[in-house]
């Protein structure tokens, strides 16, 4: 039998049954990986926060090596001590909190709910870090990340990612070279809360001096260097209440 | 090759040589350039790009009688896009570091002119099992000079096969770094796949002149 393929009405069936059998085919597929990828996402957080507290397989030089994915679900147990959930004066332990999606509480905070807010504690060889995660704007889309604060304030290590800078440029500022340029800045200026800055011609670019709260921006990436500085200081000052607390009972 | 007819086999010996995708059509060469900084990328994206062509080369030549012509290029598209989602919902699951490295290629995989070429030039025309061939030895192609440049890049940019130190320690200057062996950054950054690839066109067509073009 052979069919006119020329018809008009042949070829809109044609293509409503192909958008369907596609369609379906894809959300099957979808949905028989959603536990794996979810697992993987879960996973890949987990190693974001532990390698911003400096617990990760890096060398002196090179390239970002995480905890492996087999290893981390133990070491976050064992280096996260607590994690809190912050909402207003509130403060709840839960532990699931490195779950929750950051993105989402920002939105509903728009629209008059109180943000939760998840912070991490995390101990090492003795010594408290105060992990925060952040979410901003890149140049073109988001960019996030975790930073880890000591007592005094002091950054002792960032994670950065994102989801589309540009290769070679902005998409460098998760690369240790710039990563590593944080670790012993101040957030606090005296003892006023002013972040940190990602700055050109700040005359520092071996960044030697950590008080000036500035690291050097990246060549050509401007943007989303920007988006960098804007979103350490919106994200960590939602936490300045319970950060100022920290620093006053040392 | 007992199983293959002398026609069939040369669908998957010609794209390996004579009618290679990448340096006799030239075509896919972004993704070339682009992810063969490390020789496990390359194989992987190969690995992809060999599943999508075939799988698509089968379903396009088994539909081939009934894709009205006037959308047949929608058609390949949404055929193509969907293998694209269907290889990168399976790399997020099993391959997850992985599949951050290729990210945005995994999905420019749809716009890869060798899928489209291989769709509209052959498996419109051809029945299924030659199809499979075609898309087989065409991926096959393109994943050899892949791999090629993969392995040259990683070899002298990073020093390094699939991750393993073969050259010795860049820092604890062992091996070949002993004698004063550095790594060429530069092998590490996209140009130099161009500059790969031109090499290997050059080789290919001193050995096979029939490959020069006349002026």
């Amino acid at each position: 039998m052979a069919i006119n393929t020329d018809k008009n009405s042949y070829t809109i069936l044609f293509a409503a049954i192909m958008v369907i059998v596609v369609g379906s085919v894809l959300s099957f597929v979808a949905s028989a990986f959603n536990d794996k990828i979810q697992k993987n996402k879960r996973l890949e957080k987990q190693q974001n926060i532990l390698y911003a507290m400096g617990i990760n397989e890096n060398e002196d030089e090179g390239s970002v090596n995480f905890v492996p994915t087999n290893k981390v679900a133990d070491e976050f147990s064992k280096y996260i001590k607590q994690q809190l959930v912050i909402e207003g004066d509130k403060v709840t332990e839960d532990n699931e909190a490195y779950l929750i999606d950051i993105k989402k509480q920002e939105t509903a905070a728009k629209s008059g709910a109180v943000r939760k807010l998840p912070l991490f504690i995390g101990e090492k060889e003795g010594k408290k870090f105060y992990i925060i995660p952040m979410y901003g704007k890149g140049l073109w889309d988001a960019i996030w990340g975790f930073i880890s604060l000591d007592q005094d304030l002091v950054v002792q290590g960032v994670y950065f990612d994102h989801k589309g800078e540009t290769p070679g440029l902005g998409a460098n500022i998760k690369e240790r070279f710039f990563m590593d340029d944080f670790e012993g800045e101040n957030i606090l200026n005296d003892s006023e809360f002013i972040g940190i800055k990602v700055t050109k011609g700040n005359n520092d670019p071996t960044n030697n001096t950590k008080n000036d709260n500035k690291v050097d921006a990246l060549a050509g990436a401007t943007i989303t260097g920007n988006g960098v500085s804007a979103m350490i200081k919106e994200s960590v000052n939602l936490y300045k209440g319970y950060l100022e607390k920290i620093k006053a009972k040392k | 090759m007992g199983l293959l007819s002398k026609k069939d086999a040369n669908l998957i010996l010609d794209p390996l040589a004579d009618t290679n995708p990448i340096t006799v059509q030239v075509l896919g060469i972004c993704s070339a350039l682009a992810i063969t900084a490390q020789l496990k990328a390359a194989i992987v994206m190969a690995l992809s790009v060999l599943f999508v062509v075939a799988m698509g080369n089968v379903v396009i030549s088994l539909l081939r009688n009934i894709i009205p012509s006037k959308i047949r290029i929608i058609a390949q598209l949404v055929i193509a896009a969907a293998l694209v989602i269907i290889v990168d919902q399976i790399l997020k699951a099993y391959a997850y570091e992985l599949s951050k490295t290729l990210a945005v290629f995994v999905g420019l995989i749809i716009t890869n002119c060798i899928i489209m070429g291989r769709f509209e030039a052959f498996a419109l025309g051809n029945g299924p099992w030659r199809s499979f061939l075609d898309g087989i030895g065409n991926a096959a192609g393109y994943g050899l000079i892949l791999i090629v440049v993969g392995f040259f890049r990683e070899l002298l940019g990073s020093g390094t096969l699939l991750g393993f130190k073969v050259l010795g320690d860049p820092i604890e200057k062992t091996g070949l770094y002993a004698i004063g062996y550095e790594n060429n950054g530069f092998m590490l950054l996209p140009p130099m796949a161009l500059i790969v690839v031109g090499i290997i066109i050059w080789i290919q067509r001193s050995r096979n002149r029939a490959l020069i073009e006349e002026n």
